[in-house]
């Protein structure tokens, strides 16, 4: 899999004494879409946030499309990139956060077009074009001049995944997107993420959708204790786990 | 709905008049659940069945009996409602209305008031000016004062510890000397260094001037007031943008968005909706805050009426003068300030 689109190798990361990753490696093929499952504190988001660099590596490297996150490599030493670095390859890389975190004093329409504009110096009238079509595409065509204080929870979701979208990223990272709504409120937001998989985005979702998973996923890997358990197509690791750890996370929430 | 009505029996529906009116327990639910009775069965039906043991559906449907049983609607008794009476209140508000009637005679019919002197000097062009002195100097002391508290607060946030602690210090220092000393410090800054010499530190000046040159009494004033302000703002700009959301400059960095850009569009304008109430405050006191310069023999508002005063001996209605005005300045800040919290309140009604 040298054609990864995303490619984790031996990534290590401590907070303190608490060591969260333990050597992680994962390849993400373009198109593909990986679903990472697991007990809270088992290291899941912090691999996420590892592949925008809003968390740093302590070893190991994250490579996403050929190109390694945050640091640039000179013989045997990763040295960190400037900030400005960092912010332009993060435009690249789409973030969903699991509390939305829209810009509250912003409409809709200035939350997604604000990081086109500013980051990526896009001419404004075709931004706010994108916006339009982005919008449309997540049912939210009518709210583009609402505030996010005046949408549900489901719906701010969506408004921040059309945000990541107008970056036109190579690969969308979500960090458990549905956990903060109500439960009548997931099934529209889970809608979007499957266009998006279906229309062949790469995708790294954390969830705990097991249900989503095994209907969206390419492949499913089980992280515990910070080291990926196992990992496989969803029917191989949802249900016929090999490992004993996977088989009790999932008689716990199944 | 386990709730016992004397005078009522269980399912006792038909006993005519005297039941109708009392409350039904919950009206809008009863009254609702009439009606789905109503539409299916009719009334008959309903009676029939509440006659049967259930004692909650009979006295939901006993009012029909009475009353809208024949036009087929139900219902629900009309209740006044009461509010309670507060005597006290209505005590206290004749006790105030009282003590302001007493003032307002107080402040007309005194003639040593005066009035009419008031009204003479009241827009006075000496005044005028002081006036308008009076609201440069808190512009100085306020725009300044605001930037290099802006700056200090970013110091203090910053990871290099002699940053943040060099602008600790200074907050320390500046908002334990008094305003006043500071100004006399600013304003006597000749006696200390004669001359002020710019070039490479601790090298070659490139030239120098007198300190009095460079440093009038209103740049003194300006000056002190000013740092003495950048202190206080610093805090409440730190405060401001300690009270965002980490969220929202993690998800600014997510997306790529430059780091002064972060600061500006995002991070900026949700901390004003903190810092705007405090500044307001702020700016309010430097009002009249700028009067401690009249000990620099400047023109503000309460320095010129002192002069005013001493040559006519009306002090009290000088002193009413500038009270006015600063009345009158600190109401129109009030009100800008409403409008600039509501600006920044965009988004959160």
């Amino acid at each position: 899999m040298s054609a990864a689109m995303v490619d984790l190798k031996a990534v290590h990361k401590s907070f303190g004494s608490l060591e969260v990753l333990r050597g992680v490696d994962l390849q993400v093929g373009a198109g593909e879409v990986t679903v990472i499952i697991g007990p809270s504190g088992s290291g899941k988001s912090t691999l996420l946030r590892t592949v925008n660099h809003l968390e740093k590596v302590d070893s190991g490297s994250v490579t996403v499309d050929g190109e390694l996150v945050g640091y640039r490599r000179a013989g045997d030493r990763l040295y960190e990139l400037s900030e400005r670095e960092i912010l332009r390859q993060r435009t690249r890389i789409g973030f969903v956060f699991q509390s939305f975190n829209l810009f509250p004093h912003l409409t809709v329409r200035q939350n997604v077009t604000e990081a086109p504009t500013s980051a990526q110096r896009r001419p404004k009238a075709e931004v706010e074009a994108l916006a339009v079509r982005l919008l449309e595409r997540v049912g939210l065509s009518d709210k583009i001049d609402a505030y996010p204080r005046q949408l549900s929870g489901g719906q701010q979701q969506r408004v921040a995944i059309a945000r990541a979208l107008a970056l036109e990223p190579k690969v969308i990272l979500f960090d458990e997107p549905t956990s903060a709504l109500d439960p009548e409120l997931v099934g529209e937001v889970l809608d979007v993420v499957k266009d998006l998989a279906v229309s062949g985005t790469t995708m790294i979702v954390v969830t705990h959708e097991i249900g989503f998973a095994r209907e969206v996923a390419d492949t499913v890997v089980f992280m515990d204790e910070g080291r990926i358990v196992e990992r496989g197509t969803p029917a191989q690791v949802l249900d016929a786990p090999r490992h004993e750890r996977t088989r009790l996370f999932l008689s716990k929430v199944l | 709905m386990p709730v016992e009505f004397p005078g009522i029996g269980g399912g006792d529906t038909r006993d005519g008049p005297e039941t109708a009116p009392r409350p039904a327990p919950g009206p809008r639910r009863s009254a609702a659940r009439s009606v789905r009775a109503h539409r299916r069965y009719g009334w008959d039906r309903v009676l029939l069945a509440s006659g049967s043991g259930s004692a909650a559906p009979a006295r939901a449907a006993a009012p029909p009996v009475n009353g809208a049983g024949k036009n087929g609607e139900p219902e629900s008794p009309a209740l006044k409602v009461i509010t309670t009476r507060h005597p006290g209140r209505w005590v206290a508000a004749a006790v105030i209305a009282v003590l302001l009637a007493m003032v307002a005679s107080a402040l007309i019919t005194n003639p040593a008031w005066e009035w009419e002197v008031v009204g003479e000097f009241l827009f006075a062009p000496s005044v005028l000016r002081a006036v308008v002195f009076t609201l440069e100097l808190t512009a100085l002391g306020i725009v300044f004062g605001f930037l290099l508290g802006t700056v200090l607060a970013l110091m203090r946030l910053s990871k290099n510890p002699l940053l943040s602690s060099a602008a600790w210090g200074y907050i320390a220092l500046f908002r334990s000397i008094p305003l006043i000393l500071q100004l006399l410090f600013w304003y006597n800054l000749a006696l200390l260094y004669p001359r002020l010499s710019f070039g490479v530190p601790f090298g070659p000046a490139f030239f120098d001037i007198g300190t009095m040159d460079l440093i009038g009494p209103v740049t003194a004033a300006a000056l002190g007031l000013a740092l003495h302000q950048a202190a206080y703002a610093a805090e409440i700009v730190r405060a401001g943008l300690l009270s965002v959301d980490h969220g929202q400059r993690e998800a600014a960095a997510a997306l790529g968005i430059p780091r002064t850009r972060q600061l500006l569009r995002i991070v900026l304008p949700q901390a004003m909706r903190s810092i705007v109430p405090t500044a307001g405050n702020e700016i309010i006191g430097l009002v009249k805050g700028t009067s401690v310069v009249y000990i620099m023999a400047l023109p503000e508002l309460f320095y010129q009426v002192q002069v005013i005063y001493n040559r006519n001996g009306r002090v009290m209605a000088l002193l009413l003068v500038a009270t006015i005005w600063y009345l009158v300045m600190t109401s129109v800040m009030s009100v800008a300030q409403h409008y600039i919290e509501r600006h920044y309140g965009k988004g959160r009604a």
